[in-house]
């Protein structure tokens, strides 16, 4: 049997060998801008580790079932898959703008954008950098000091993702939605999108990013998404990761807010076996509003992390964090809630409230808020809870006739309510209110 | 249509129900009057099968069925309806849809096609005219921000929407003031009829001068110490509980 640090070398080991083949597979885009930013990513990578339970912010998730496999990257000599239907995995009763990406690969069948001007871009990754090149060295330059050694093993190798781009003023009037269609007809390959969003000044736009695995293989996600706004503008964006139960979903990302900007990111864990996201969030300047809103349900031997961090830079900035974990069977949370208030940051607000739900014995979450905060006039609260199924309610519910598992809905549902509560797309509500039932096998109400 | 015989009950492994033996019949309102501590509320409880209440021994039959083996939401369904003295706020679930769930889980129980929109909707008016109740406040989460009288309304609210065959009503009057206490008795004497019944746990006498009981029962220590009718409260009001304490036990 291996020795676990045998098997992180020969991970590492695996990755940096297929760097070759997979620059060989990319032909013209090897001169290509984009491909700077993968051979600096691939030097970094040289010198990082995979982490392990000595790395703090990785302690509590192991990732070696991630890297005990195979995957081997997507390239641009995979064909797209795209006979596959996709009714099934799209959120319906509301016009969007759609961006389709097949395990991993742009598909033009299926995408189809219905808001069209010179203000507004949507589309994928190698259009963006072709049409906005000085844009694209700017937002891809990176950040590549602040990622995970995942973040920048997606540099590294990524191929694709979904951009939206809004200039000065521009309202975006309709939902951009993104699908990622993962694992169909494909065994044992790594996806890894590199979405980005920017509202420039006084823009505004919703986004939906929809992780979505169709049957049972095996495959790993390994996205990094950058959301970006300028000043005064007001974005919403919405994650959802659905995806196989046997897959693994890891994303990065980093958020940027400049002054006067409002965020929602409401991020939802159902799917993957293992589930990582790490997000940053840096507010740069005065009167930011930060919310975010998280969901995790697990079942079976699940696991999802969730770690965020929270910068308060400037001054008379506010966030709002809440998460809140619905764990069943044998699964396992964490959760790891960091805010920093840098010492200029005077008359901050700054929230953080995880709230964990545990519908069975064996079923755990591991909690932590961490505060570093060096201003002193400043407003920071912390909360953490971790109960069971109030058996007050649940006996009030059930004393009106309501059976047990519609009581347990119930239950669920009103615990859940303060963040399903935050999405502000009501078809979008209701589809997640089902897929929150689906997941847990409890009845709908 | 109930009957209780020599019920005893633990909780949290004391015995507070101590061989209670009562029978309710249609049409008839009993009020079960005792100190703090005798037992009034364990005896409501573990008649709608609260878990925290341990039966020892004894036999409860409810129109016929063996109560006891009932899970707690098919007593419910059968008909018995429990008034909370604390009732419980739910968060994320509307009033409206909580009693539409319930409504319809009870018809599906005895067979019947769920309710149409517009028939629960007229229903919830006509129970919300009589007990004076805010329409708006069935869009409100259950029992959420509702101050103490407003729940104990609601607790009667529901009890109409869902017209049980035995109502246990736990003090419901605490924390009433006079005119809350009217419009709650309203509620119960329109529900009142030959055809159901009512027992109504009750520390003061107040009440029972807008719900006039056909059976008054003292509980004292875990059991059925007095049974009279009306002017039994009005003796109990008159001289306090001591009185009671020191009269020879009655066999009912």
């Amino acid at each position: 049997m291996k020795m676990k640090n045998e098997k992180y070398m020969e991970a590492k080991k695996r990755y940096l060998s297929e760097f070759e083949r997979f620059q060989n597979s990319l032909n013209g885009e090897k001169a290509a801008d984009a491909n700077k930013l993968r051979l600096s990513a691939f030097n970094k990578f040289k010198l990082l580790d995979f982490p392990t339970k000595k790395n703090e912010d990785w302690k509590d998730t192991n990732v070696s079932p991630i890297l005990s496999r195979n995957f081997a990257p997507v390239t641009f000599k995979d064909e797209v898959n795209d006979n596959i239907e996709i009714e099934d995995y799209v959120f319906k009763n509301f016009d969007s703008n759609l961006l389709v990406f097949i395990n991993g690969l742009y598909s033009v069948k299926h995408s189809n954008i219905i808001e069209k001007n010179d203000n507004i871009f949507i589309g994928r990754l190698s259009e963006f950098a072709t049409e906005f090149p000085e844009k694209f060295e700017n937002y891809f330059n990176s950040n590549l000091n602040n990622q995970t050694v995942f973040g920048v093993l997606n540099s590294a190798y990524s191929i694709d993702g979904a951009i939206i781009y809004l200039k000065k003023n521009t309202v975006l009037e309709n939902p951009l939605q993104v699908l990622y269609l993962n694992g169909e007809g494909k065994e044992d390959i790594l996806i890894q999108p590199k979405n980005l969003i920017v509202a420039e000044e006084g823009s505004q736009a919703k986004v939906i990013i929809n992780y979505n695995g169709t049957e049972s293989g095996k495959y790993f996600t390994n996205a990094v998404t950058q959301i970006i706004l300028g000043e005064n503008s007001i974005v919403d964006v919405y994650k959802i990761e659905n995806e196989n139960s046997t897959a693994f979903h890891i994303e990065d990302t980093l958020i940027n807010q400049e002054k006067g900007s409002v965020l929602t990111h409401f991020s939802l864990a159902v799917g993957a076996s293992l589930t990582r996201n790490d997000l940053s969030s840096v507010l740069q300047g005065e009167n930011i509003e930060s919310n975010l809103y998280g969901l995790f349900l697990t079942n079976g031997t699940r696991h999802v992390d969730n770690h965020t961090f929270v910068d308060h830079a400037k001054p008379n900035c506010y966030s709002n964090e809440l998460y809140r974990g619905i764990l069943d069977d044998d699964s396992h949370g964490v959760f790891r809630g960091k805010i920093m208030v840098r010492e200029d940051a005077q008359k901050t607000n700054a929230y953080q409230s995880n709230k964990n739900l545990l519908l069975s014995e064996k079923a755990g979450i591991d909690t932590k808020p961490q505060l570093e905060i060096y201003a002193d006039d400043v407003k920071c609260s912390h909360g953490a809870t971790i109960g069971a199924i109030d058996k007050e309610a649940y006996f009030y519910i059930r004393s009106r006739g309501i059976p047990e598992n519609i009581a347990q809905s119930m239950l669920i549902k009103a615990f859940a309510e303060d963040v399903v509560e935050s999405i502000k797309i009501k078809e979008l509500k209701s589809e997640i209110n089902n897929l929150i039932f689906k997941t847990l096998h409890r009845k709908e109400l | 249509m109930l009957k209780i015989e020599n019920l005893h009950t633990n909780v949290e492994g004391n015995e507070i129900l101590k061989g209670i033996n009562l029978e309710v019949n249609r049409g008839e309102v009993h009020a079960i009057m005792g100190p703090n501590g005798s037992g009034k509320s364990t005896l409501a409880n573990v008649l709608s099968g609260n878990e925290n209440y341990e039966v020892t021994s004894g036999k409860v039959t409810f129109d016929g069925k063996n109560l006891l083996d009932l899970a707690i939401e098919d007593r419910a369904r059968e008909g018995m309806f429990l008034a909370f003295q604390y009732p419980i706020e739910i968060a994320g679930i509307s009033n409206a849809t909580f009693l539409k769930t319930a409504l319809n889980e009870k018809r599906k129980y005895a067979g019947l096609p769920e309710l149409s929109a517009k028939d629960f909707f007229d229903l919830i008016k006509e129970k919300s005219k009589i007990l004076k109740f805010d329409e708006s406040l069935l869009q409100r989460a259950v029992n959420q921000g509702f101050s103490g009288g407003e729940k104990k309304r609601n607790e009667i609210f529901q009890m109409l929407m869902l017209n049980p065959k035995l109502a246990l009503l736990d003090e419901t009057d605490s924390g009433l003031d006079i005119d809350a206490l009217k419009v709650v008795s309203r509620g119960v004497n329109t529900f009142r009829s030959k055809d159901n019944a009512v027992i109504l746990v009750t520390h003061y006498q107040r009440l029972l001068d807008y719900i006039v009981p056909d059976f008054v029962h003292v509980l004292y220590k875990g059991k059925i110490i007095k049974s009279g009718t009306k002017e039994l409260a009005l003796e109990l009001e008159e001289k306090g509980y001591d009185w009671i304490k020191e009269e020879p036990a009655e066999i009912n």
